[in-house]
Parts: structure tokens; sequence; C-alpha cells
């Protein structure tokens, strides 16, 4: 009886949260670098829109209603006569990553009440690499730290694609290669993975089968049999990755 | 007028079809009292192999065959990979390595 009192109270605590200014602090720390370069590469997104006669507004309720750079980019082109049939095909192949990202968050979100809703709406590969890794700082809520840093980075891209549409080119600033701020920040995840890890069998495969995918198979639709060969392999590969990474404690 | 609606229901579509990607996957596997335990193994070891495969994503355009031979793009991870061994520092990697990019791309490999 008193443990499901405790549950219960648990639950409850769970389903309003109270955010403090560390949580604040600590989800601002962790979401700099995605901020900084979401607000950039935001911007070049709704200067882009703009060029193509969809102005600020537009911008806004794209980055709200779809929320995927990669997707949103590709829409540009098919917002004056594209097909509704190849718009969603498209958008299903480019996102097709988010399966595999959010059927790996379950485990942690399931407590979130509602709230997991929005996190896993608003769940792009920036804000997936930093709440996949950990729990964020020991001393943090952690339903506080997921959703500010889940929220700071997806107002940081749609108010730099407001921005840029209603400044446009008035900022002359060259921002080519800006985008490699997102590969840096996926290396160093990998590079604290692997610090951190026992087991590497799994950063080795994510690697070799994705470029292996890469190289044989087309642009646009590598990712697809890439994250259906990893599944397999972790799936076949189970027993060996439990035991000498010891995952049960949910590291490698 | 019927131009931007076609332009908002390319846009709506494109939403759906991006919501679809992130939420029926938790309506598929996560709706149970209990999370299935192959699916808390999944998300145990997924993430370490995300980030390869988002890295091999971000650098999908680059061509080794032709010039710079993807130059920039290693001599740029080497800088990340030595400063964060170096300082174990995320913020600081990013921006140099970010920083050491864009001057190869816009001066230096143009």
């Amino acid at each position: 009886m008193g443990n499901t009192a405790e549950n219960r109270e648990n639950v409850m605590e769970r389903r309003h949260i109270k955010i403090s200014g560390k949580d604040v602090i600590a989800a601002l720390r962790t979401s700099l670098p995605i901020m900084v370069t979401f607000l950039i590469l935001g911007a070049g997104y709704g200067i882009l829109m703009q060029e193509h006669g969809y102005g600020p507004v537009w911008s806004l309720l794209s980055g709200i209603i779809i929320f995927s750079g990669t997707v949103q980019f590709v829409s540009v082109t098919m917002l004056r006569a594209g097909s509704v049939v190849m718009a969603a095909i498209t958008a299903l192949m480019v996102a097709a990553r988010h399966i595999f990202f959010s059927i790996s968050m379950i485990g942690r979100y399931r407590d979130e009440g509602k709230r997991k809703w929005y996190l896993y709406y608003a769940l792009c590969d920036e804000t997936y690499a930093m709440l996949s890794k950990d729990d964020g700082p020991a001393e943090v809520n952690v339903s506080a730290y997921r959703l500010l840093v889940t929220l700071f980075d997806q107002v940081s891209w749609v108010l730099g694609s407001f921005l840029g549409g209603l400044l446009g080119t008035v900022l002359e600033f060259d921002s080519t290669g800006i985008d490699f701020a997102m590969t840096a920040l996926f290396t160093t995840v990998f590079i604290q993975q692997w610090i951190d890890s026992r087991c590497h069998i799994p950063a080795i495969l994510g690697l070799t089968a994705t470029l292996a995918c890469r190289l044989l198979f087309a642009r646009d639709l590598f990712l697809i049999p890439a994250m259906i060969i990893i599944i397999a392999v972790l799936s076949v590969m189970r027993g060996k990755i439990e035991e000498t990474g010891g995952a049960k404690d949910g590291r490698l | 007028m019927a131009d931007y609606n076609h332009a908002m229901i390319i846009i709506l579509v494109m939403g759906l079809a991006t919501l679809a990607t992130r939420i029926l996957p938790v309506l598929i596997f996560g709706q149970g009292k209990k999370v299935p335990d192959y699916i808390m193994y999944l998300g145990r070891v997924v993430p370490y192999t995300a980030m390869g495969l988002l890295i091999v994503y971000c650098l999908k355009d680059v061509s080794v065959l032709e010039a710079p031979h993807a130059l920039p793009e290693i001599l740029a991870l080497a800088v990340v990979t030595g400063s964060y061994l170096w300082k174990r520092n995320t913020i600081l990697s990013v921006v140099v390595g970010t920083v050491a990019y864009m001057v190869m791309v816009q001066l230096i490999f143009v």
C-alpha cells in the first residue's frame, strides 16, 4: 500500500513540474551551441523562403507545423506547385530517421505525462543528441531540463527563420559552412560516448553501416537501409553487447 | 490566393508526415503499462549508434573524389576531435571547429 501511494505521489510530481533557475541555466548551457546555429541556419531558411515569395509568417508557420530543418528546406521548391503525394512521400523519406530516434526515447519519456507529446513532436536531430546521451547535470529536474532544451532549440530555429524572412539580405553575412556546427556537435557526443562506454560495437556499427549505405544507395535514401541494418545487427548481437557493456544500468 | 492555399496544404501535409515519423512509433510501441524489454534495450544502445549515423548524414554531400577531396571536412573534424580530447568542452570544440571550417570553405578552398 505504502508503495502504491508513493508511486502515485511520484506520478503527480512529474505531472506538474517546477522549473528552477538551475534547470534554465543547465538547459541553456546544453542548448547554446544549437541555439546559435539554429538562429543562423533558420535565418538562411527564412531568406530562402522570402526569395520564393513566402514571407516571415510563412517561415514561422512552417517552423511550427513541420519543425524539421531538412524537410523544410526540401519543402521550399514544392510550395508553389508541388504534388501533394510527392510532398508526403518526400517528407516521410527525409524524416524517417525520427522513427529511429523516437523508439529509443520511449523508455526515457514514459513518465513525462502529457509533456511527452511535445517532446516527441519537437524531437529534432540536435535535441535528440543532447537528450539521449544523459539526463542532464545531476542537480537538475530532468523533466524540466528535457522540456527546456527541446523548447530552446525549437524557439531558436523558428525565431531565426522569422527574423531571416523579416530582415532578409540586410544581414550581410556569409554563413557558408555554418552547418558544420551540427557535424561538430554530433562528433563531440560521439567522442564522449566512446570514452564513457566499455562496448564500442554500437558506435562502430552506426558509423560503418551508414557509411556503407551512403556508398551503395542513393543520396536521399541511404538512411533507411542503414537503420534497418543497425536494428538487425543490434538485435542479433544483443547478448554480446549487453554482456560486454553491462548495459543493464543504462550505460554501455 | 489559390497559390497560397496550395502552399498551406503542402506545409500541412509535410508537417503531418514529419509528425507521423516522430509520434507513430510511440503510439505503436509505447502505449502499454510496461515498455517491452526489447524496446528498452534499443533505447539504451541506439543513441550510441545514432551519432555515427548523424555524422555520416551531415557529410552526405561531401565528395572524396572531387576537389578539395574532403580536406576541409577532414581538417575541421581533426580540430574538433583534438580540441575535445584536450579540453572536453563541447561549446569550445563546436565553435573552433566551425570557424576553422568556415574559414577554409570561404577563404582557402574556394
